[in-house]
């Protein structure tokens, strides 16, 4: 097989991947049929974040926190264990973040940096590749002291979150908005044409209902800058941020795979440095550095001569006119120390602040069968998945709910969608563990067993339209989904402004029917501020947040 | 500068402004935006009145659909209100993530038996929709209703934000809202309700039924409810009001979420009078209908009798 075939298969590779991803993303969403009986589990049909359970990075630091590899992570092996021998294929032929900067970076620019021998400087190993290694290790002395913070950077996580919260939602409004301008134009043909697209399109790339999600601007603007900083740098993410690329680069330490160079035939035409992704020097003359290799292959398919070949057992001994390869990460040990440091500090700093434990949030409410926070901080990797696949738009990333430590975890906002007491999605397609697969009888529980619950209504006696105002409503008990219902009513007379007494109901809540599901405040008819709102004490997870001696749904650490 | 350089110059500039300043005045405008609103076609699907048969039927029979069929009978056969060629639009009440057996829905039986039977007396196109309260796509299936329906050829249309027309009820209370538009753009309309407590309007019937039709804010009618759905019951008056009384939500309602929750009394009432078909199925609920505050006032309104027996009553057990 010649070369330009082998590289061609990387791209094929690559497409292939990335689609596979897009769509599993696409199919992280509430699509499902569904057999009506009593029993009725809705379960996906696919395995959506199987893709995130590829990721060694995630397996490995997920580890490190709370000591187990959860589930379908084993699955990293599969990257992690090639790699050694081969080193760094995934970023170069699977990874769909690299994929996607491979082609933002390779759109052909304008600028003088970014063409021939500005490219060919541009494309050489630079100092700043080693940032990546810092963060990854800033990273994994945090997760092994309770803080995982990898998700924040790690690229399968990121896309996930930034394509599941930001891109697919931005494209339902654009596209929903391009239908109504172009029928804002009333020439029937048009419309008609219009429509059809959209009846075509939207199926395949849009949500039932258009979502909207907290934080979106956060979320989309990190996602933009990192695809933006391929047109200054190719890519830029893959060379000098990514902890994933890191982490491969460092396991590619002894591999046995890499790039023999023969200084006797090359011409010196540079060619290979033209299309070179990771930036490891493929040329003769320089010192390649295989951790920074992504196996892109385009210099040896570039190389007019055949002086660059990728094989086993390469011979990366100095010669003449070239030195010799090297297999070690540059990294200075100082900087290691130090940035494993940081990350270690970083926990103790996160946490004496007042949001962790002290002081969180009351609106810090979690989605059904999340574990307890201290347990939840050390798995979620705020991939977004659970936020997608909520069919009530209920999970929201958090901006500082959770303090800066929890950013982009998961909420629910009642406001906005209700957590719908026969749903389990969210805790099916966590790839983490962070939030726990419940059946259905788990959630919603029944006469022998304990329901799950994510926090506690209360009435806002100030707001509430018979309360305060003598005025009939009772819409909040009506959506109570409990039987017995956790919202009760008694009939009082009141007196309104005509001094006339009328009956009222006045809703009053039962915490130990409560579930927290939030239905009430979703449906409150006092839209802005709801007269009846949920937060997070109660929860089923914690034992600590809760109001009553006795609850029907919490085990005490006594029992 | 030469003069005719500082000529053409000025004359851009001068031009540009112009421009710039007939645009801005074209485009002004004092008034306040116009408030469009679409008049509904109507809301009216009642057949003529006809002496020789009951107003309203009620059968019993533990074969759910026998005792739709023979209550059907007793006030003139699916023939009577179905011509063929026309299009019906049934309305059941499909509003929780609920089982048939928890009985926040219409039974599913009866809806496909009541689709089966407008085709078989020639319905060109049978819809089934409901406004839900929880996730559509959940609620039709776990009501067993989508299946049901899509088995007897209904097409059923779970709502989406174009199909929304804002129409003038023209009621004493309810003027402009968003009503799906199957509910108006049709030739018949079948009321399926299924009987159940409510804390407020003390049961959800038929008429009540009618919140189903209506987007927008609807849990703003809450608060003068009676009024609220005699003015929807005044503007739709249904063809048929079909009343599921085979499982009968006695307490929780309108949701429910428990079988113990539930009464079996395997009972179907039709009635070309929505009135006194929701006077009649109250009882199921232990109510006096003359306690129920929107029965009496749909009464009052003249839409119906609330004294079943004299309107024309016949019960088959």
């Amino acid at each position: 097989m010649s070369i330009k075939t082998v590289r061609n298969l990387r791209r094929i590779s690559q497409v292939l991947f990335f689609v596979i991803f897009f769509w599993l993303i696409l199919k992280t969403n509430f699509e499902v049929t569904f057999s009506p009986g009593a029993g009725g589990e809705i379960i996906l049909p696919y395995p959506v974040s199987i893709a995130l359970e590829f990721d060694p990075l995630t397996a490995l630091a997920t580890l490190l926190a709370n000591g187990t590899i959860y589930k379908g992570l084993l699955w990293s092996l599969v990257i992690l264990i090639p790699t050694i021998f081969l080193g760094r294929f995934f970023c170069g032929w699977i990874c769909p973040l690299g994929t996607l900067n491979h082609w933002i970076s390779e759109i052909r620019s304008e600028r003088l940096k970014r063409k021939g021998r500005g490219k060919i400087e541009s494309n050489r190993y630079k100092k700043y590749h080693r940032i990546k290694y810092y963060i990854l290790f800033v990273f994994l002395a945090a997760s092994a002291v309770g803080s995982l913070q990898i998700g924040l950077l790690d690229p399968l996580a990121l896309l996930a979150r930034s394509i599941g919260t930001v891109v697919l939602p931005v494209a339902h409004t654009s596209a929903d908005g391009l239908l109504g301008w172009v029928k804002s134009f009333g020439i029937g043909p048009l419309s008609g044409g219009a429509q059809l697209l959209y009846d075509i399109f939207s199926p395949l790339f849009l949500t039932f209902r258009q979502a909207h999600f907290h934080t979106i601007l956060t979320i989309g603007i990190v996602f933009l800058a990192v695809v933006v900083l391929n047109r200054v740098f190719t890519r830029f993410w893959c060379r000098g941020i990514c902890p994933l690329g890191a982490l491969l680069g460092l396991f590619s330490r002894y591999a046995i795979f890499g790039l023999e160079k023969n200084a006797e035939s090359c011409n010196g035409c540079k060619k290979c440095m033209l299309h070179c992704q990771g930036g490891d020097n493929p040329d003769v003359g320089s010192k390649w550095h295989q951790p920074e290799c992504v196996l892109c292959l385009n210099c040896q398919a570039s190389c007019p001569t055949g002086s660059l070949k990728f094989k086993f057992f390469p011979n990366l001994e100095k010669k003449k006119d070239n030195p010799a390869a090297t297999q070690k990460v540059d990294v200075s040990r100082r900087k290691v120390i130090a940035s494993t440091v940081g990350g270690l500090a970083m926990v103790p700093l996160f946490r004496s602040g007042d949001a962790f434990e002290k002081n969180p949030n009351p609106k810090l409410v979690r989605p059904p069968g999340a574990v307890a926070e201290n347990d939840f901080l050390q798995r979620c990797i705020r991939c977004g998945q659970c936020m997608r696949v909520c069919p009530n738009n209920a999970l929201h990333p958090t901006f500082m709910e959770s303090g800066l430590e929890g950013i982009w975890t998961p909420i629910l906002i009642a406001k906005i969608g209700y957590c719908e007491p026969s749903c389990t999605l969210c805790g099916q397609v966590c790839p983490t563990g962070a939030i726990v697969e419940l059946t259905q009888l788990q959630k919603m529980g029944d006469d022998n067993n304990r329901p799950n619950r994510i926090g506690t209504a209360f009435i806002d006696r100030g707001r509430c339209l018979p309360w305060a105002m003598a005025t009939p409503c009772i819409v909040c008990e009506e959506w109570c989904p409990v039987s017995p219902k956790a919202i009760y009513l008694k009939e009082e007379t009141v007196v309104n402004n005509k001094g006339e007494e009328i009956k009222v109901k006045l809703p009053h809540i039962d915490p130990d029917l409560c579930t927290g599901c939030g239905a009430c405040e979703y449906a409150c008819p006092v839209s802005d501020k709801a007269a009846v709102y949920i937060t997070s004490v109660g929860e089923s997870r914690s034992l600590d947040n809760q109001i009553l001696l006795q609850r029907k749904g919490i085990e005490r650490r006594t029992q | 500068m030469e003069r005719r350089d500082f000529l053409k110059k000025t004359a851009t500039a001068a031009g540009l402004a112009a421009v710039t300043g007939v645009v801005g005045f074209s485009f002004h405008n004092r008034d306040t935006a116009a408030y469009k609103t679409l008049m509904a076609k109507t809301g009216t699907f009642e057949i003529a009145s006809d002496l020789s048969y009951p107003t309203l039927a009620l059968a019993r029979d533990e074969n759910h659909t026998a005792a739709l069929r023979a209550s059907l009978d007793a006030i003139g056969g699916i023939e009577r209100f179905i011509k063929p060629g026309e299009r019906v639009t049934v309305k059941p009440n499909v509003g929780w993530d609920r089982t048939p057996q928890q009985a926040a829905n219409t039974n599913p039986e009866l809806v496909s038996e009541m689709v089966g039977l407008c085709f078989a007396a020639g319905a060109a196109e049978v819809i089934v929709s409901d406004i839900t309260c929880n996730d559509a796509r959940r609620t039709f299936i776990r009501s067993g209703i989508k299946e049901a329906a899509e088995k007897a050829g209904a097409k059923v249309i779970l709502p989406a934000e174009d199909d929304y027309v804002e129409t003038d009820l023209g009621g004493d209370l309810l003027t402009v809202w968003p009503v799906l538009k199957y509910f108006i753009d049709t030739d018949k309309f079948i009321n399926m309700p299924i009987v159940k407590q409510h804390s407020l309007s003390s049961c959800t019937i038929g008429m009540k039924n009618l919140y189903g039709i209506l987007g927008g804010r609807r849990n703003q009618l809450h608060q003068k409810i009676d009024q609220s759905i005699v003015d929807l019951a005044a503007f739709v008056r249904p063809t048929l009001t079909v009343v599921d009384a085979t499982h009968v939500l006695m307490r929780n309602g309108p949701q429910g979420g428990s079988t113990s929750d539930v009464n079996i009394e395997n009972s179907v009432i039709c009635s070309t009078d929505q009135v006194a078909a929701d006077a009649r199925a109250c009882k199921f609920l232990g109510l006096i209908p003359e306690n129920v505050g929107h029965i009496v006032l749909a009464e009052q309104s003249g839409l119906g009798n609330i004294d079943y027996n004299a309107a024309g009553y016949k019960e088959i057990v």
